[in-house]
């Protein structure tokens, strides 16, 4: 049994995994010292070996994984078990979004991550959800109730809600606002996706991806299907673990 | 076992030069701590860095009294910031010739005051060292000269030119026979000015004199970049940035002295088999805008993540010394002609069309046996930032992994740059 454990920003993601096979996995809000949590999760089983992504990889590999690799070649592990045609993984995580560009045998090609900004992100849609009044699930259940939209400008966290707050002062329906936020935030990320340029099946994965809106509409811009795995925020952590496959 | 290293201070030379003495204070504390972190944690450095070591130790002490030492017998001290402006013309007065390119945030808070935030890092760190009195070698100057590369640099001259007297130097857009003409009226302004500094001209035996002086400095630099090229590498990429700034403050017939002096331990090092890394570390090419000192952010984090950096193709890296001088003119139009066409092989993206630089990654790749390409572009640099498409389209073609790279002087971006950086590795590594 090997374990990957994906050490995000704002989540610790963690994928059992004997012979290739998911076993369990787990999703836990991060505290303020994440590979002690990260820890106390690992002691309830006895793996062979641990292998470490995502922001807190390092910390994580002084402590107790013997092996790191990156959120991106993570990714494309994970994705390309699930998906074996996938060639193009759009990763929206709490804190970042990145685009993967696989060549036919799953080797990474390319990749773009979103520098030094929320725009596009987890943390984006919970400041726009929240100036709204809406919870998470209840923001993009309310963008799904209307087909119509306005148009939002800004993709800077702190603009767009200036934005927000102008359009409820004219008032335009919440619904209808947090549809246009639903929509501008698909218009940057299919940006990044097309400008890796896009090929094959194209996987979504992260905790954002849950967001039936989203991915709808990201399918309706890129006009082609998009899929999202079960569990779309373990794909880091299940990708680490059969990085391990391999080695003694 | 860890090397007795510190950045030197003398209060006393800094009162003299008119610094904010109290602040500059700390500066060679964390100049010191920098550079332990990052050159003197590698292991099995050449012998020869010594004396590079001491180059930064008296950055702000010995290596200024020497300038100041120079412009008591009325020798003039120039300070640039771009290497279009020719040195030799400077050699030949006898002058000194200071890289003033800024590459520390530490002032560029100051400049912001003044100067737009979006745009470049390096423009706004030189100008914050000057309006901040925070740069010794910048407080030691007689005068700069600034040129008409970029907007962010040819608009803040006509704004330094209130804090030290800023002369500027045009340098053309593209490479047509009219713009050469151009340039070389250029070339006898600059050298017109310098000679009104000094007070007589400069003759063709003086100008010989500094060619041969700079091409003999920029042989040196071919030669140590070669053996570098030498597949396990015989020193680190970080080593190799450091020298190629210290030669933008160091005397060029020293600095040729002890690189020749670094290239035989090199030499001696290939030959015995005494790689600075294995064998298996990959090997990475970095191109694009210049990394001035103490700007080792980039290098760091590649080097730090197990790869090794093999080139740098950038004017702190082979624009600088990669053309020299022909020697067979005789009379001075002719050998400013051949010093122009020299200056006019210098392939900045400032230029258009540019294509040759693309060409030159692609030789110095090749040479360097590189396994992946870093583009790295400072923040709000437009012109190698667009360039950076060809450059991508380029290496698509030839099957070069790429990553394109936007950064500045902040530490907020190291995470993330740690991140993408050791992806490519795996990239390569694939
Ligand atoms: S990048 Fe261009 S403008 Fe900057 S120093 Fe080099 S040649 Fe000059
Ligand atoms: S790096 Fe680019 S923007 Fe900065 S000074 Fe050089 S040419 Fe200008």
């Amino acid at each position: 049994m090997d374990i990957g454990i994906d050490l995000g920003s704002r989540a610790i993601k963690l994928a059992v995994v004997e012979e290739g096979r998911l076993l369990s996995s787990m999703v836990v809000g991060s505290s303020f010292e994440p590979h002690k949590q990260a820890q106390q999760l690992l002691d309830s089983y006895q793996p062979r070996l641990v292998a470490a992504t995502g922001y807190g990889r390092h910390l994580a590999q002084k402590h107790f994984a013997q092996h790191v690799i990156t959120e991106i070649k993570a990714h494309a592990l994970g994705a390309r078990r699930l998906f074996p045609g996938c060639r193009t993984i759009l990763d929206v995580g709490g804190q970042d979004s990145k685009v993967i560009a696989l060549d036919t045998a799953g080797k990474v090609v390319q990749f773009q991550m979103n520098d030094k900004c929320a725009a596009g992100t987890g943390r984006f849609m919970e400041m726009m959800a929240a100036s709204l009044g809406y919870s998470l699930d209840e923001f993009s259940r309310a963008a799904g109730r209307v087909g119509e939209t306005v148009a939002i400008n800004s993709m800077c966290a702190v603009f767009a809600e200036s934005e927000v707050v102008s359009l409820r002062n004219r008032g335009v329906a919440p619904e209808v606002i947090a549809r246009a936020i639903h929509r501008s935030i698909i218009d940057r990320l299919g940006t990044m996706v097309e400008r890796i340029g896009l090929q094959g099946e194209l996987v979504f994965s992260g905790g954002v991806a849950r967001n039936r809106v989203l991915v709808d509409l990201l399918a309706q811009r890129l006009r082609q299907p998009v899929q999202v795995p079960e569990a779309p925020e373990i794909v880091g952590a299940y990708g680490a673990a059969l990085h391990l496959a391999g080695i003694p | 076992m860890e090397k007795n290293f510190t950045v030197k201070s003398d209060t006393n030379l800094w009162q003299r030069l008119d610094m904010d003495v109290e602040r500059f204070s700390a500066v060679p504390g964390i100049l010191t701590g920098a550079y332990q972190d990052i050159f003197l944690s590698q292991s099995n450095r050449p012998a020869a860095m010594d004396y590079f070591d001491s180059m930064v130790e008296n950055i702000y002490t010995g290596r200024i009294d020497e300038i100041l030492a120079a412009k008591a017998e009325g020798r003039p001290v120039i300070g640039t910031f771009c290497v279009y402006v020719p040195e030799e013309i400077i050699q030949a007065a006898g002058g000194v010739c200071i890289g003033l390119c800024g590459g520390s945030q530490l002032t560029v808070p100051d400049a912001e005051k003044i100067l737009p935030r979006t745009i470049c890092p390096m423009v706004k760190s030189a100008f914050g060292f000057k309006i901040s009195n925070m740069c010794p070698l910048f407080q030691a100057v007689d005068f700069v000269y600034g040129e008409t590369t970029c907007d962010a640099k040819k608009k803040t001259w006509e704004l330094l030119d209130r804090y030290v007297p800023t002369h500027v130097m045009e340098i053309p857009q593209r490479k047509l026979e009219r713009d050469k003409r151009l340039w070389i009226e250029e070339v006898k302004d600059f050298k017109a000015a310098v000679e009104k500094v000094i007070g007589s001209t400069i003759d063709e035996g003086a100008l010989k004199q500094g060619v041969a002086t700079l091409n003999a400095k920029r042989e040196a630099l071919q030669r140590l970049n070669g053996l570098r090229h030498h597949n396990p590498s015989p020193i680190s990429g970080r080593d190799m940035l450091l020298i190629q700034q210290i030669a933008f403050y160091d005397v060029p017939e020293r600095f040729t002295e002890k690189v020749h002096a670094l290239c035989d331990e090199l030499e001696i090092r290939c030959q015995n088999n005494n790689p600075v890394a294995p064998p298996s570390t990959p090997r990475i090419m970095v191109s694009g805008t210049p990394m001035a000192m103490p700007n080792w952010k980039l290098h760091n984090i590649i080097e730090k993540s197990g790869a090794l950096v093999v080139n740098e193709e950038s004017c702190i890296g082979t624009r600088y010394y990669k053309d020299t001088i022909a020697t067979d003119g005789t009379s001075m139009d002719d050998i400013l002609e051949k010093l122009t066409e020299r200056y006019m092989k210098i392939d900045c993206s400032c230029f258009t069309p540019n294509d040759d630089r693309i060409d030159q990654v692609l030789t110095e790749y090749r040479a360097s046996g590189a396994q992946g390409l870093i583009d790295y572009c400072l923040q709000f640099c437009h012109t190698y930032n667009i360039e950076a498409v060809k450059l991508r389209e380029a290496c698509e073609r030839e099957g070069i992994p790429f990553m394109a790279i936007e950064s500045d002087y902040s530490p907020e971006d190291v995470g993330q740059l740690q991140t993408r950086i050791e992806a490519f590795i795996e990239q390569i590594q694939g």
